[in-house]
């Protein structure tokens, strides 16, 4: 409860005695780049990968002759956009995002760069962290699009070049009993994800205490709080939102 | 001037520093002298309102900066420049951008204003040429003068230095306390440097605070630390053979 308390505390102080704007404005573009356009590879991959493995996997468990092929690119669908999309890429997010936001912040802090800028009157909390957090909740419902796109893609590619289902199959799938409602529920689940890992890694990484291994352990904890904290919000959404 | 009155500060039940009071002179070196753990940079720190100390005040210039609302303490630490133990530079900016961060961050100069003084400082400090060059690239003596640079770019009336000399060789070290030295005489800066470095003490020393296990037990300057009468300060200054030596002769 006190370590939840300072948090809240420390989200309190991003909102007081803050920078110009145009500040605000060259630091969130910046940590958009390193967020957002340094990430999109990786998320382009694994979620191409998933989307594929997904396909043959739910192939492989269809065998009824009563269930039609094009259900399987359904599952591809409901899965990638209820859970794989926002979820399985918020583990990857904390992994590459939260980390690097932690081990940034924790190295500032060890080496004083915190203290010269609240020497120089600058709200450090604010100056560091108020960017990444916009900057996550701009950039990672973009990377969730992304990598949905890229899943069923992926399963569309596998399903076509092994045979599994033909693209006809595949496509008709995709649209078939569409719910809207679900992207929307998916880009929900993405700003509380995106909000919870740029929040809680930082707060780790700021109140790094020691030197390099100590560092190394407010990334760790870092990447294993923000995952906890996703798991935990991932149900409550579903529960109050589906 | 900077007027420190009865600071103490404690952490947890450890108490670092007891009913600290003194004065650092404008136009001066002051120094806060003592061994490793003796409080100095805790001191420094709650000088500066980086610690807030349990007890006792800071005043910049009869300015209460411990009691003072965020509006003259803002005021009060745009006119602070410091010099941190590792330079701090900030990793992601090179040179010239760390030495010009206090003017795009507190005042509202043209782009050009702001390199031509951020060049003005590098010069000063001896690091002309050097603008385009990485923190992870200049040496550490180097990182000491850039940080000097920056700190005095935005024309200072208070220069901290927590242990310039760390790390360096001694050629170097004296390089550095010469530049805070001319600096301060040159700007008529009130400057506070903490150093348990001997050549700093003697070469730049022109007012000594000596902390011993939290407390002050003594003041003066270079020239009146070798008679000072203090036991703990003897032995702080008098360390090796050829100190005590100098001391009997």
């Amino acid at each position: 409860m006190k370590g939840f308390g300072k948090y809240v505390i420390f989200m309190g102080s991003l909102f007081v005695r803050r920078e110009t704007f145009m500040t605000y404005y060259h630091l969130t573009l910046e940590e958009c780049i390193q967020i957002g356009i340094k990430s999109i590879f990786l998320f382009m991959l694994v979620s191409t990968f998933m989307g594929a493995v997904t396909t043959i996997q739910t192939a492989a468990n269809l065998v009824s002759p009563f269930v039609p092929r094009f259900v399987i690119s359904q599952v591809v669908r409901e899965m990638t956009i209820l859970e794989l999309a926002p979820t399985i890429m918020a583990v990857i997010y904390a992994g590459k995002v939260g980390s690097s936001m932690a081990g940034g912040i924790g190295t500032m802090r060890i080496t004083e760069q915190i203290d010269a800028l609240e020497v120089m009157g600058i709200n450090s909390s604010s100056y560091l962290v108020l960017p990444k957090i916009v900057a996550s909740l701009m950039m990672y419902p973009l990377l969730v699009i992304v990598a949905a796109v890229c899943a069923i893609m992926g399963g569309y590619l596998v399903g076509s070049l092994t045979g599994t289902l033909t693209p006809t199959e595949y496509v008709y799938g995709i649209r078939y009993a569409f719910n809207e409602y679900f992207i929307t529920f998916a880009l929900i689940k993405s700003f509380v994800f995106a909000f919870l890992i740029s929040s809680i890694s930082s707060f780790k990484g700021y109140y790094t205490q020691g030197g390099a291994l100590e560092v190394g352990i407010a990334s760790t904890n870092a990447v294993t709080t923000s995952i906890i904290a996703v798991l935990l919000a991932d149900y409550f959404l579903a529960y109050l939102l589906l | 001037m900077i007027k420190i009155n009865n600071i103490s500060k404690s952490f947890a039940d450890k108490v670092i520093l007891s009913g600290i009071s003194g004065e650092f002179d404008k136009g001066k070196t002051n120094l806060i002298i003592g061994a490793s753990g003796t409080g100095k940079s805790v001191l420094l720190k709650c000088i500066v309102g980086l610690l807030h100390p349990d007890t006792g005040n800071v005043y910049y210039d009869l300015r209460n900066f411990t009691e003072a609302d965020k509006d003259i303490r803002s005021e009060v630490r745009r006119e602070i420049g410091m010099l941190f133990q590792g330079g701090a530079l900030f990793d992601s900016k090179n040179v010239e951008e760390n030495v010009k961060f206090p003017l795009d961050i507190l005042t509202q100069m043209h782009p050009d204003e702001k390199i031509e003084r951020a060049n003005f400082c590098l010069k000063r400090v001896g690091l002309e040429g050097a603008n385009k060059k990485m923190p992870s690239e200049i040496s550490g003596g180097m990182k000491k003068r850039v940080g000097i640079a920056r700190a005095i770019v935005n024309n200072p009336n208070y220069l901290f230095c927590d242990e310039p000399n760390s790390g360096l060789d001694p050629q170097t070290s004296i390089l550095i306390d010469e530049l805070i030295m001319e600096i301060t005489h040159e700007f008529d800066i009130t400057t506070v440097v903490v150093t348990h470095d001997m050549n700093s003490v003697m070469g730049i020393g022109e007012k000594i605070m000596f902390l011993y296990k939290g407390n002050k037990l003594w003041d003066g300057s270079n020239h009146e630390i070798m008679d000072s009468g203090v036991q703990e300060l003897d032995e702080f200054v008098f360390t090796n053979k050829v100190m005590k030596n100098l001391k009997n002769k």
